[in-house]
């Protein structure tokens, strides 16, 4: 070997140990976020959210000056439990494929006589979105460890998710990304936080059964809505309409991507 | 007034372990809002408890405690079905009591 090949050699050498070194620095990384998320997940604040949430629903609001506890979120009037594992889903008297929030429109229209344009044009930090996210962080707590079970079954709901999966892989914007270009592959992170792999069973259940959740570095309770409203910033895209149809089709693309896996609502995260 | 807290408390091995959430802004007067007006500082200064009606912890606290603080600590002795209390007091004289049992 000329002495040439033997320093190529020996730098070869050298960035293999480097790159072992990165590895174990990742998963030591990895290791201390997971340290530093278990000991939140013991003194979530979404626990708070909860309790005003269920005050919410049970208090006597609107013009007919009425409860939401008679609000069917597809398991009947009234049953909240295990209600949210199943949502996105159709529901015959609107028609249309609801998500959670969209569904609780419908019910303070119907029930409490509330006009929704206030809900849909507020802010997610106006006091009009701070009771969706309330109700949200109750509603989902009610189905904390319910397996999510979205059916397909309905015409509209098989549309729903097929428009879901579309908008996911649909490339634009000033960027040129979808959803798919941070979210389409295993093991991906930007800065500390993991970028689940959405088309997957896994990366899916990752997402979508750990929102509605805490944001502990804003202290804030974000519902899902607020969630896919962010992602649409994330990829410059023009800001989404609240519960419009596009978000309910990007959630029951993940929900039934994610269907079978535990509900951990509400989730914390950093 | 304020929001309840949210208090666990369960005893092991003759240590109760304390766990409390309080719901409380936690404005630390050093933000601005919108209009660049100063956020006036709004935070838990005094938190108290109690195990079975004897003072067991006292802290002061300051603005560098974050929004919803969550606090958790160990005290010897107590057993299943002693009273917990916990008090809170913030810089504008507002106060919350709430009440748990040891598990
Ligand atoms: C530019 C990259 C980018 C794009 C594009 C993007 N996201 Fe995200 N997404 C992120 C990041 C980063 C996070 C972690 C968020 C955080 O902690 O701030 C995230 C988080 C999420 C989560 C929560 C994951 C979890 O485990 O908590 C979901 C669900 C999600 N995105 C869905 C979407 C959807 C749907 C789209 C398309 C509308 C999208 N994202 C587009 C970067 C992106």
């Amino acid at each position: 070997m000329d002495r040439a090949s033997v320093g190529i050699m020996a730098f070869l050498a050298v960035s293999a140990a480097a790159v072992t070194v990165a590895y174990a620095q990742k998963d030591a990384a990895q290791d201390s976020i997971e340290a530093y998320r278990e000991a939140l997940q013991d003194g979530n604040p979404a626990e708070l959210y909860e309790a005003s949430g269920e005050e919410l629903w049970k208090t006597p609001a609107g013009p007919k000056a009425a409860s939401l506890e008679r609000c069917d979120l597809g398991l009947g009037p009234g049953v909240v439990k295990g209600a949210y594992a199943q949502l996105p889903r159709h529901f015959a008297d609107t028609d249309r494929v609801q998500d959670l929030e969209s569904r609780l429109l419908t019910c303070m229209q119907t029930l409490q006589g509330k006009d929704p344009k206030p809900y849909i044009e507020a802010s997610f930090t106006a006091p009009p979105k701070e009771e969706m996210n309330a109700l949200a962080a109750y509603i989902s707590g009610q189905s904390k460890d319910a397996p999510i079970a979205v059916t397909l079954a309905h015409p509209k709901e098989q549309a729903m998710y097929e428009l879901g999966k579309r908008m996911f892989n649909y490339q634009g914007g000033p960027y040129d990304f979808a959803c798919a270009t941070c979210h389409g592959q295993e093991g991906t992170r930007i800065r500390l936080q993991e970028l689940p792999y959405i088309p997957s069973a896994k990366g899916a259940a990752a997402g979508w059964s750990s929102w509605p959740a805490y944001r502990v570095s804003a202290g804030q309770m974000w519902s899902m809505q607020w969630r896919l409203n962010d992602c649409f910033r994330q990829q410059r895209f023009p800001e989404p309409v609240y519960t419009s149809d596009a978000t309910i089709a990007l959630s029951m693309y993940m929900a039934a991507t994610a269907n079978g896996a535990t509900m951990k609502t509400p989730g914390i995260k950093r | 007034m304020g929001s309840p807290m949210k208090i666990r408390a369960s005893v092991k091995d003759g240590v109760t372990e304390i766990k409390v959430l309080m719901g409380h802004e936690m404005e630390t007067g050093q933000r601005k809002d919108a209009n660049g007006a100063v956020i006036p500082a709004w935070f838990i200064n005094e938190v108290t408890a109690k195990l079975d009606g004897k003072m067991v912890m006292q802290a002061q606290w300051g603005p560098s405690i974050s929004k919803n603080p969550y606090l958790a600590f160990k005290v010897k002795g107590g057993k299943a079905g002693d009273k917990v209390s916990v008090t809170w007091v913030d810089n504008k004289g507002d106060t919350r009591t709430d009440e748990a049992a040891v598990t």
